[in-house]
């Protein structure tokens, strides 16, 4: 039996919970399909307060935000929300099929949202392969969300905000950091979380890599090693240090397969970080029907992604014939919050990508 | 190890339960992972590669890169960090890639 | 450097601490946010609207000194915890720093807590004199800490245990 359903969103994180929220509130109804055992995606283990402004809900802690759209969702009878239930493919006659808790649905949706979210990029080095390295986020969801002392003593590469953010939630969690390192010669992520780590004695060394990690069965140690100015290792500048955690914060790639899959039309984009759907200004790809927002559509801070989910959420209800006078009203407030977060210096790379996708000519076709 | 006290957080761990890891009895919370069970018990070599048998342990804890692989329950190829624990499970270092085992 | 190591020089702090005149009148906020993110959460806690950003979200906060009367209301309301207030008039010898902390455990009053810098380097030891919590939502306390005047502008953190000397 193939259900219908009038928007699908795929992904029950920050963006699709936002995007859910925003069609079922112009009249739609929604269906969200979402992997994990509970949705919230990564906000779940976001302990730190969100930066941006009240309309990002900044200052309140990335669970508390996670808990009040779970909290808003299941008092929300437009709103279906399936967990465990993992998209498998886009379908040419537009039926997406999913397995459901070991079932296997079809679904037949009107429109389709896209918020698969990201994944953690590796790097290689000898020995990265060890028991004992992790994705920082892997980290996070081992202390954050199971309570689980993830390491005695860490170190943590990349000097963005994630590496920043995860060094002082292990700190709080009880964990030694040893040190940040950074391969670029700046921090890369927010100052005031570098100043936050770094005032309580961790030291951050830019330029800086890992050359190997070592270990028998587990992470004993890793060394380190300066770089110069064209990013190559300076011989004598090793540095071993005795640890039984590596944590990589080396950046983010969309998860885009079901774009991919579905057909949508791609672009390498750098600064968006990966291959991104070419998307017009209502977040919808070049296959009609299909939208997509967050870090699927390029790697952006968590308060971006929601509104961005709003915006494609409002976009997908409203090209259904859902309140078209509200939703030119949410549309607007959706793209001047998204400027207005981008404005800054610290978004002058997402507004680069952003530019880059749309000197790109996408070519609609229908699903 | 767990955390049992943090600045933020309160962890609402679900129910006690015992499971079976390479036949020796390990504690577990039903609404933890059996990879987050695993670490709190302090195991973190999860198993070996297929072909260089090198230790494979924990990497994204959700869901995407497959170095956690085990075999749960007869079944290979678990995912052990989006896979929760439930009482009397078996959990087992997989050797090789994993057989299928139809009925 | 800052955008090197995440400690702010000399240079950057004299774009964002108050006037010495002002210290010395009484308790008063500085923010030590050196970088322009979109950010406003200080600005709304104010209960004097002595905190602006403006016109836009990206802008730093700049604090009209005259105005603010160094409640510390905006020190758990920082995202970045990044605002401290100093008050130079707390005792002969003796200033208040009001410092944001997330850590366990929890220092007590009269307890005497390391103290640390903005580069982490131990200063010295110093008493509480207050602990107050940020509310069940915001989890951010705010600890303040009686030290010797010539450390009012340095000591920037607190640690708690984990030490061989409490």
């Amino acid at each position: 039996m193939i259900k219908e359903v009038e928007i699908l969103v795929i992904g029950g994180g920050p963006a699709g919970l936002c995007a859910a929220r925003s069609a079922s509130k112009l009249g739609a109804h929604v269906m969200v399909c979402e992997r994990d055992y509970v949705p919230g995606g990564q906000l779940v283990k976001q302990t730190h307060k969100f930066f941006g402004s009240e309309k990002q809900y900044a200052g309140d802690r990335g669970i508390q935000i996670g808990k009040m759209l779970i909290d808003e969702i299941a008092a929300d009878p437009n709103i279906e929300i399936l967990t465990e239930a993992t998209v498998l493919g886009i379908y040419e006659d537009g039926v997406v099929t999913v397995l459901y808790q070991n079932q296997h649905l079809k679904i037949h949706p009107k429109k389709i949202i896209i918020t698969t979210g990201a994944a953690e990029k590796f790097l290689s080095f000898p020995g990265n392969d060890l028991p004992g390295i992790y994705g920082a986020g892997a980290v996070q969801t081992l202390m954050n969300v199971a309570g689980v002392k993830p390491a005695e003593r860490v170190v943590m590469v990349g000097a963005g905000n994630i590496g920043l953010i995860v060094s002082y939630q292990l700190m709080q969690a009880g964990v030694e950091v040893a040190g940040v390192i950074e391969a670029a010669p700046k921090i890369g992520g927010y100052l005031v979380h570098a100043s936050k780590i770094r005032r309580a004695g961790v030291p951050i060394r830019t330029s800086y890599t890992v050359k190997e990690a070592f270990g028998t069965d587990c992470l004993e140690g890793v060394v380190i090693c300066r770089l110069d100015e064209k990013w190559q290792m300076i011989p004598g500048t090793e540095e071993t240090i005795p640890c039984d955690t590596l944590c990589l914060a080396v950046g983010l790639t969309p998860l885009a397969e079901l774009c991919w899959q579905a057909g949508c039309q791609m672009a390498f984009i750098r600064e968006l970080s990966g291959h991104v759907p070419i998307l017009d200004e209502n977040l919808e790809t070049t296959v009609s029907g299909i939208y997509a927002a967050g870090d699927v559509a390029g790697i952006e801070e968590a308060s971006a992604a929601m509104v961005e989910g709003r915006l494609a959420g409002c976009s997908a209800a409203a090209s259904l014939g859902y309140s078209p006078q509200e939703a030119k009203i949410m549309l607007q407030a959706a793209r001047e919050e998204l400027n207005e977060l981008r404005s800054g210096p610290t978004g002058s790379k997402i507004r680069a990508g952003l530019q880059k996708m749309s000197e790109k000519k996408g070519v609609k076709t229908a699903c | 190890m767990r955390i049992e006290q943090h600045p933020v957080l309160q962890f609402d761990r679900g129910e006690k339960v015992t499971f079976s890891y390479n036949g020796q009895d390990v504690e577990g919370y039903t609404t933890e992972t059996i990879a987050a069970a695993l670490h709190a018990a302090g195991i973190r070599k999860l198993g070996t590669s297929p072909e260089l048998h090198r230790p494979r342990g924990l990497f994204c804890a959700i869901g995407n890169c497959s170095s956690c692989f085990m075999t749960v329950n007869g079944e290979p190829n678990v995912r052990i960090c989006v896979t929760r624990v439930e009482p009397g499970m078996t959990v087992e270092e997989q050797i090789g890639k994993g057989e299928i085992h139809y009925d | 450097m800052l955008i090197q190591d995440g400690i702010p020089t000399s240079e950057d702090l004299s774009k964002v601490l108050p006037p010495q005149n002002r210290l010395e009148t009484g308790p008063v906020a500085m923010a030590e946010c050196f970088q322009k993110i979109p950010c406003n959460p200080c600005a709304k806690a104010c209960p004097k609207k002595a905190i602006h950003v403006e016109p836009d979200i990206n802008q730093t906060p700049q604090i009209d000194f005259d105005q603010c009367i160094g409640c510390g209301i905006c020190i758990s309301r920082c995202p970045g915890l990044a605002i401290f207030v100093v008050d130079l008039t707390y005792g002969e010898d003796t200033a208040l720093v009001l410092l944001p902390y997330e850590f366990l455990p929890l220092p007590v009053k009269g307890q005497s807590v390391l103290c640390l810098d903005r580069s982490g380097r131990e200063v010295g030891r110093y008493p509480v004199v207050k602990v107050t919590p940020g509310g069940n939502k915001n989890l951010t306390y705010v600890i303040s800490v009686a030290v010797p005047k010539s450390l009012a502008m340095e000591v920037r953190n607190i640690r708690v245990g984990g030490d061989n000397n409490e």
